[in-house]
């Protein structure tokens, strides 16, 4: 589905932001990308849909060699990329259903998306959608009407408005609370299981991570250095991602909700430094 | 998860039928103004008020047609300005507009910093908001021709006039600029200040400052700008400058030297454009 060859990105000042990523996620699979804060996580995602050019490397999207694409093949292929933001990135002075409708804009013309004549299917998909995600009676409402949640329940509808192969998630949970940010994961990894859509997630969550993902890539210095399944991430390895630190936390919380003491909601493990 | 964020309010008549519409698929983004017999309304009387206007417009064409040829001298001497016949009046002239305008946005600037911070409803408290408000509404209300002529009677023939003209209009330019700037501040920042414990002079400096300080360097620019274009205007009311010599050469018909005064103002404002242009890229 997507395949990443020998991606670099040296950034105009110099820094070396990745280094020879070869990574590859089928279709259906939900992956997600741990890594402490400046391992390159962002600007993986962002190379993939060309928002950061990529300086070297070769990225591939259904057999279809993207790196160099320009112009209406590049809007092409965004089209089949959906994503989704940390700060849920909505145009807040739009209403809920323009915010959703903007997710068909590759597909309608000028006219038609400035006059908002939008073709009638693509009116009972975002109905639905939001109808998915719980925001039915809402889509007249302006985007700064919302909660931090419902927004985000916004910006996936939108995301999945554009029928993508492929979804690229930007920390999706870290501006919301524990039990909002379990709901906004299980949605995600539920619509994208069903539609069988390959998923990028970003996420410094990791027990959130683990709890909801197929795969766990970790990224150190934008270098991969870790690729196997979520239960396989020992102290040892959080170690080799994050840098040395007391992981039992993470590894007790099990007992501690057998001992019904409260346990620690949504332990932060990107935010403790080597 | 629809049990989860939805607005617990039962939807009224309207919004039940915009919903089965939407869920038909049928769907157009609500109208600013809701009713349609208003709609049509107001639509009709703007559209009426258009043609009634521009039916009101009287046109004496013979006079367009001599004006014309004024026109063309006026444009025809930009061709051949004349820098030297009246050079050392241009010189001095520009020199005093400089001068003017340098020493009329320092002081406007200055003045108008506390009347700004006091009319940004975030940081003032309501009494002193309503009186910066209204010192920026009675500098903003008179045009500077109007406030040239009265400080002229005042002060005399000259350039003082002029500064205190500049300087009065650039206080309400900048202090409603600067409050609306600071009441766009992110507030999270003011809070955490505010929470250190520290003063009133204190939590401006630190939480306020840094985030305007762009916009106000980049706006007394801007302000320094207008100030030199304006003081060619209020020069033809008395108030010195660069204004007076060209009024006077107009007077005298003598379009060449006006060419190359204004000649020299484009090119003054040019680069004046450049150089705040640089210098809002290096403090961003």
């Amino acid at each position: 589905m997507l395949k990443l060859t020998g991606l670099s990105k040296r950034y105009d000042t110099g820094d070396l932001a990745l280094t020879d990523i070869n990574l590859s996620v089928p279709a259906g699979q939900v992956m997600a990308l741990i890594g402490p804060s400046g391992a390159g996580k962002s600007t993986l995602i962002r190379c993939v849909n060309r928002l950061v050019e990529p300086s070297t490397g070769a990225i591939e999207l259904d057999g279809q060699d993207i790196t160099r694409v320009r112009g209406a093949k590049l809007r092409q292929a965004r089209r089949q990329i959906g994503m989704i933001f940390q700060n849920y990135a909505l145009v807040e002075r739009l209403s809920v259903m323009e915010n959703v409708l903007s997710g068909r804009l590759a597909y309608v013309g000028f006219w038609r998306s400035f006059l908002r004549q939008f073709p009638a299917s693509d009116i009972k998909q975002a109905f639905n959608l939001l109808e998915r995600v719980g925001l039915q009676t809402m889509f007249d409402k302006r985007g700064d009407a919302l909660s931090g949640g419902q927004k985000q329940r916004v910006g996936i509808a939108r995301a999945l408005m554009q029928n993508p192969k492929l979804l690229l998630v930007d920390e999706p949970t870290a501006s919301l609370d524990p039990k909002t940010s379990r709901q906004i994961m299980r949605l995600i990894c539920d619509l994208c299981r069903e539609q069988k859509l390959a998923v990028i997630i970003n996420i410094h969550d990791v027990v959130l991570a683990q709890q909801f993902v197929d795969r766990v890539v970790g990224l150190r210095g934008g270098e991969l250095v870790f690729d196997g399944a979520p239960s396989d991430l020992s102290p040892d390895i959080l170690t080799s991602i994050y840098g040395e630190e007391d992981w039992s936390v993470v590894e007790d919380k099990d007992e501690e909700i057998e001992e019904d003491t409260p346990a620690p909601a949504g332990v932060d493990i990107a935010g403790a430094h080597p | 998860m629809s049990s989860a964020g939805t607005g617990s309010a039962s939807p009224s008549a309207l919004e039940q039928q915009r919903i089965a519409h939407a869920r038909q698929g049928r769907w157009r983004p609500l109208p600013l103004v809701r009713s349609q017999h208003w709609r049509w309304f107001i639509n009709l009387s703007v559209l009426l008020y258009v043609v009634l206007a521009w039916l009101s417009i009287d046109v004496n064409w013979s006079r367009v047609a001599q004006g014309m040829e004024r026109g063309q001298d006026f444009v025809g001497a930009f061709l051949r300005p004349d820098f030297t016949s009246r050079g050392g009046e241009i010189l001095t002239g520009l020199w005093e507009s400089l001068t003017m305008t340098f020493t009329a946005t320092v002081i406007g600037v200055a003045l108008a910093i506390p009347v700004g911070l006091g009319a940004a409803r975030n940081i003032a408290p309501m009494p002193v908001y309503f009186f910066c408000r209204a010192i920026i509404a009675i500098t903003r209300t008179f045009q500077e021709i109007i406030i040239a002529i009265l400080f002229v009677t005042m002060f005399g023939f000259g350039p003082l006039a002029g500064v205190f003209t500049l300087a009065f209009a650039t206080i309400g330019f900048m202090a409603k600029l600067l409050a609306e700037d600071i009441e766009d501040t992110q507030k999270e920042p003011l809070e955490a200040i505010r929470a250190t414990g520290g003063g009133w002079l204190q939590w401006i400096n630190y939480a306020v400052q840094p985030q305007v300080m762009p916009r106000l360097i980049g706006l007394s620019l801007y302000r320094l700008d207008i100030n030199f274009r304006e003081s060619a205007v209020i020069g033809i009311v008395g108030a010195g400058g660069i204004g007076a010599t060209l009024n006077t050469s107009i007077n005298r018909y003598d379009y060449d030297t006006s060419a190359a005064i204004l000649l020299l103002i484009i090119v003054i404002v040019l680069m004046s454009e450049y150089l705040s242009g640089y210098v809002r890229k290096w403090t961003q």
